[in-house]
C-alpha cells in the first residue's frame, strides 16, 4: 500500500505510521509500546534496514524520498507490520533459569558481587528482546534453521548466564548441542542492526564458541576426560 | 450467539497485566499452588515498567547505614501529604528490601558499591541514597527478571489478549471476557478470583509519558463490576519530559538526572528551585548553592539540593517559571547536567538519557543543557483495597500497583513505585490464594452478561457509520489537558465534566473501521470506554476535593485544608448507572505509625541509632 502524509519537525517513521493510521487507514497493524527505543516493540524494515521505527527520523529520508516499511522478514506476517515473534519466546523457554549458590552469600545474607566482575553480563542484560538480530541472522533468517540455532538474542542470554559470577549451571554442553552455538559464521551482521549497541558477536558468541572448543575440542583435555573415565570405571 | 461455542479457558486465578506488579502476582500465585493464568495486552516484557529509569527503593541501607524501614516509611508519608493509606506505606517500607533481594535471587544484576553490595542513588524525597538500580534502565532489568523467573513457574500466559469486562456470580468474581488482538476472536476466562495489574490511565491525557497501554482498563472493569475508586484525583506531573520536538512531546527525562547532580536553571540562568522550597521541607534542604555542591560531593551533613524536592513542587515550580515568562523557547525549564559531570560520568550513569536526547532531539546532553517541562506520568488514586490482602470493595477481586490506590496518598515518590509493584504484588498473590482457599468450586458464569458484552464489542465494528476513534481519544486528550491538568478549578473541572458527558455521547457513536483481526482501531476504541471512566472519575473527585494537596493543585483552595486530610474521595457506580463521588471519612491513623512519621528526623536517626 502507498500513502502520501505530512512530515512535522521531529517526527520519527513510527509517527508517521500514526497518522497514516489517524488520517487514512484506522486498521494499519503495528506493534509499538514506549515510543523511547526501551521497549523493543516496532521493530521493521525501512527501506530494508532492520530499525526501531520509533527511533528512526523522518529527516533521515529525503523529502521526495519514499520510505518503505514492511514487517521483520524472518517471522511470519499477523498483519500489515505485525509479525508472529512466538518462537522466540519458545526459545527462551528451554533455557534452564539463573540458578545461584545460596553458599556464596555473606553473614548478612547478601551476595557480593563486584562491579567489574558483571560489566560484560550487564551489557547482554541490556537487551530489549526487538528481534532485529534474530531477524538478520542468516541461519534463521536465509537457511531458516529454526530448529538448529537459538539465535543472537538467545546466545546473548546465555552468555549472561554462563558469565555470572553466581550460577552454578554447567551450561556448555547445551549451548553446543541444543544451541547450536556452532552454527553462527560470525558475520556479525545481529551485531550490526542492535539497537542497544550491544557487541552481540564479540562479547557474547565468540566466548561461548571457544568455552565450547575447549571443553569439547581441545586434545589436552580430550585426553584427560578419556584417561579420568576410564579410571574411574 | 451460542456461548458454547466461545473458547473459554479456567484457572483458579486470573492475572490481569504482565509488568512488574502483574508478573509478580503471578508468580506468587504459582507458589501457592493455584493454576494460574495471565493476560496481557501486549507481548511479555513489553509492559510500561519497562520504562522506569531512576531504580527501586529500599531501605537496604548499603551507601548510607543510617537508613531503616522507618526512615522510608516517614519519607512516603511524607511525600503522599499523610493522605497514604497508613498500613500500606508500613507494609511497603518494610517489605521491599525483601522483594530486592529477591530479585537478585532470581538473576537480577544491579549496579554494585565498592565493597561489591547492590548500590544505591539518590532520588527526590528520599533522606538517604535509597534506589537500586541499574544504570537508568531499572525497569527493564525487572521486567526481564520476572520474565525469565516467571516462564519457569508453571503459568499460562495469554499474550496480546485485552479484557473488556469482569463477570461476577451475584456479588463474587467469577470470571472475565476478553479479546484476543490478533484474531479479534472472544475468549471467556472462568476463574475463581481475578488481580488487576493494569496500570494507570495516563492515556487520557495529551502529554503524557505513558505508553498507549496506559487506558485505565483496570479502573472501567472494576468500576463497571462495582468496585469502589479511591481518590482518582491525585495524578501525577512528572516535573521533567522532554518538550522538543513535538512529536516526543511528555517522554520521561529520569529524576536520576537530578540524582547524579543536575540542576534546573531557567532563561536568566538563575537556579529557580533555591526559591521554591516549602516551609515543611525547608529544614532538610540545601538553601544556599555551596551547601548542595557539598552535598553532591558526599558530605554526609550538608542538605539536599531543592531540584531533589517531590515532584509535584518541582512540577509546579517549572510551571511558574514559564508563566513568568522565564522558560526556555519551548515552555519549558532547562536541565543541566553537563556542567554537574564529566562526558564520560554522563554516558556511564545515564546512557539510555544520552541515547534517547542524541536520537530524538539531536541533542548532546554531556554538551549541552536540555529542555524540561511536566508530563503526565502516575495515577495515584486507583482501586480501593484492603491494605493486607489487596481486595477490593468486591470479593475475588484484587488489585495491585499503578491500578491500585492508597499507598501513594496524595504523591508518589520517585522510586516507590518499583517497590510498590514487588510488595503489593506479592500481597495480592497471597490475598487471593487465602480467599480461594474459603471457596469450593468456581463460581458459575452469566451467559446474558458474557453476549452483552461480546455485543458492545462487536457493534464498533458493525455500526455503518461513526465517529474516527483516533479523533475522539485526541478531543479527550484535549479535554484532559485544559481542564482536569496541573493547576485545576471549579471553574475548568466543571466545565470540563461538561464537554466529557459529551464525549461519553459520541463515545456511544464510534465506529472502527476495517475487520476484526488485528485492528488498533477498534482496539483504541474498545479502550476508550475506560480511559473515559478514568477522565470522568479524576475530573469529578478534583471538584470535590477543595484543597490543593500533593499533585492535586486548586487555584480557587490554594493551601491544604485539614477537613480534607480526614477524607478518602470515593467513586463508584450508582444504582442508576451514573458515575457517584463522595468523601468517606479516613479510619484514625494507627498510633505508633503517627508517632514516627511526625518525629523530627533528627530524633528518628537518634530513635534508630540508638
Amino acid at each position: 500500500m502507498d500513502y502520501q502524509i505530512e512530515v512535522d519537525k521531529g517526527m520519527v517513521v513510527l509517527d508517521a505510521i500514526h497518522r497514516i493510521q489517524t488520517e487514512q487507514a484506522n486498521d494499519l497493524a503495528v506493534r509499538w509500546n514506549c515510543k523511547a527505543g526501551k521497549c523493543g516493540s516496532c521493530s521493521v524494515e525501512i527501506n530494508g534496514i532492520p530499525k526501531l521505527s520509533c527511533m528512526t527520523r523522518m529527516n533521515e529520508y529525503g523529502p521526495e524520498e519514499t520510505v518503505s516499511i514492511r514487517p521483520l522478514k524472518t517471522f511470519p506476517i499477523m498483519k500489515d507490520l505485525v509479525t508472529d515473534v512466538l518462537w522466540n519466546y519458545e526459545q527462551n523457554k528451554k533455557i534452564v533459569p539463573f540458578t545461584p549458590d545460596p553458599n556464596l552469600k555473606n553473614k548478612n545474607g547478601d551476595y557480593v558481587m563486584m562491579q567489574e566482575d558483571i560489566d560484560r553480563i550487564q551489557e547482554f542484560r541490556k537487551c530489549i528482546e526487538c528481534f532485529l538480530c534474530q531477524n538478520v541472522c542468516h541461519i534463521l533468517r536465509d537457511q531458516g534453521k529454526k530448529d538448529k540455532f537459538v539465535g543472537p538474542r538467545f546466545m546473548i542470554q546465555l552468555a549472561g548466564l554462563e558469565m555470572h559470577p553466581l550460577d552454578t549451571q554447567d551450561r556448555i554442553p547445551a549451548i553446543k548441542e541444543k544451541f547450536g552455538s556452532g552454527m553462527c559464521n560470525i558475520t556479525r551482521c545481529c551485531t550490526d542492526v542492535c539497537p542497544e549497541h550491544i557487541q552481540i558477536t564479540d562479547n557474547a558468541i565468540i566466548p561461548l564458541k571457544e568455552r565450547v572448543v575447549d571443553r569439547f575440542y581441545d586434545p589436552v583435555i580430550w585426553l584427560w576426560r578419556k584417561l579420568f573415565r576410564r579410571k574411574s570405571v | 450467539m451460542n456461548i458454547s461455542d466461545i473458547q473459554t479457558i479456567e484457572h483458579d486465578v486470573i492475572v490481569v497485566g504482565a509488568g512488574g506488579a502483574g508478573l509478580r502476582a503471578a508468580i506468587e500465585c504459582s507458589i501457592k499452588g493455584l493454576s494460574t493464568g495471565l493476560v496481557c495486552k501486549s507481548l511479555l516484557g513489553k509492559a510500561h515498567t519497562v520504562m522506569a529509569e531512576g531504580g527501586i527503593a529500599a531501605a537496604l541501607g548499603n551507601v548510607d547505614e543510617r537508613d531503616h524501614w522507618k526512615v522510608h516509611f516517614r519519607d512516603t508519608m511524607r511525600g503522599g501529604k499523610f493522605l497514604n493509606v497508613w498500613r500500606m506505606a508500613e507494609l511497603h517500607a518494610k517489605q521491599a528490601p525483601d522483594r530486592v533481594r529477591e530479585l537478585e535471587e532470581w538473576g537480577a544484576v544491579f549496579d554494585r558499591t565498592k565493597s561489591g553490595l547492590i548500590n544505591q542513588r539518590n532520588f527526590g524525597g528520599h533522606r538517604y541514597p535509597r534506589l537500586a538500580h541499574v544504570g537508568d534502565r531499572t525497569g527493564l532489568e525487572i521486567i526481564r527478571t520476572l520474565q525469565d523467573h516467571g516462564i519457569h513457574q508453571g503459568i499460562d500466559v495469554y499474550m496480546e489478549c485485552t479484557g473488556l469486562d469482569l463477570l461476577k456470580e451475584e456479588d463474587r468474581i467469577s470470571g472475565m471476557v476478553a479479546m484476543w488482538r490478533e484474531t479479534g476472536r472472544f475468549v471467556i476466562f472462568k476463574t475463581r478470583a481475578i488481580i488487576l495489574a493494569t496500570g494507570g490511565g495516563g492515556k487520557a491525557w495529551k502529554i503524557t509519558s505513558n505508553s498507549w497501554e496506559y487506558t485505565g482498563d483496570g479502573y472501567g472493569m472494576a468500576f463497571e463490576a462495582g468496585a469502589e475508586l479511591m481518590d482518582m484525583e491525585f495524578t501525577q506531573f512528572h516535573p521533567t519530559g522532554m518538550v522538543w520536538p513535538p512529536s516526543v512531546r511528555g517522554i520521561l527525562v529520569t529524576e536520576g538526572v537530578r540524582g547524579e547532580g543536575g540542576i534546573l536553571v531557567n532563561s536568566e540562568g538563575q537556579r529557580f528551585m533555591f526559591e521554591n522550597i516549602p516551609n515543611r521541607f525547608a529544614s532538610e534542604t540545601a538553601d544556599t548553592e555551596e551547601e548542595a555542591a557539598r552535598w553532591l560531593a558526599g558530605d554526609k551533613e550538608a542538605r539536599r539540593p531543592p531540584e531533589l524536592l517531590t515532584r509535584d513542587v518541582v512540577a509546579r515550580a517549572i510551571r511558574k517559571e514559564v508563566n513568568a515568562g522565564r522558560g526556555s523557547p519551548h515552555g519549558g525549564a532547562f536541565l543541566d547536567i553537563a556542567s554537574r559531570r564529566s562526558a564520560d560520568d554522563i554516558k556511564r550513569k545515564l546512557p539510555s538519557m544520552y541515547h534517547q536526547f542524541k536520537v530524538l532531539a539531536e541533542l548532546d546532553i554531556t554538551t549541552e543543557q536540555m529542555e524540561v517541562g511536566p508530563t503526565l506520568h502516575y495515577c495515584m488514586g486507583g482501586i480501593r483495597v484492603d491494605a493486607d490482602s489487596q481486595m477490593s470493595t468486591v470479593p475475588g477481586l484484587f488489585a495491585c500497583g499503578e491500578c491500585s490506590g492508597g499507598m501513594h496518598g496524595a504523591n508518589r515518590l520517585g522510586g516507590n513505585s518499583l517497590s510498590d509493584l514487588l510488595v503489593f504484588g506479592k500481597l495480592a498473590g497471597d490475598g487471593a490464594a487465602d480467599y480461594i482457599k474459603e471457596l469450593s468450586g468456581f463460581p458459575s458464569i452469566n451467559k446474558e452478561k458474557v453476549i452483552s458484552i461480546i455485543r458492545n464489542a462487536t457493534e464498533i465494528l458493525n455500526r455503518e457509520s461513526g465517529m474516527n476513534p483516533y479523533l475522539l481519544h485526541e478531543e479527550l486528550q484535549e479535554v484532559m489537558q485544559n481542564n482536569v491538568g496541573i493547576v485545576r478549578s471549579a471553574e475548568l473541572l466543571t466545565a470540563g465534566i461538561e464537554q466529557l458527558d459529551k464525549l461519553k455521547e459520541s463515545y456511544k457513536e464510534v465506529k472502527a473501521a476495517g475487520a476484526s483481526q488485528f485492528n488498533p482501531g477498534w482496539h483504541e476504541a474498545l479502550a476508550q470506554r475506560n480511559m473515559i471512566i478514568t477522565a470522568e472519575a479524576t475530573a469529578r473527585s478534583a471538584l470535590l476535593r477543595e484543597e490543593s494537596r500533593g499533585a492535586h493543585t486548586r487555584i480557587d483552595f490554594p493551601d491544604e485544608r485539614n477537613e480534607f486530610l480526614d477524607v478518602n474521595v470515593i467513586t463508584l457506580k450508582g444504582e442508576d448507572g451514573s458515575m457517584m463521588v463522595k468523601k468517606v471519612n479516613r479510619p484514625e491513623p494507627p498510633t505508633e505509625l503517627n508517632r514516627i512519621a511526625n518525629l523530627s528526623l533528627e530524633q528518628l536517626e537518634q530513635e534508630i541509632a540508638s
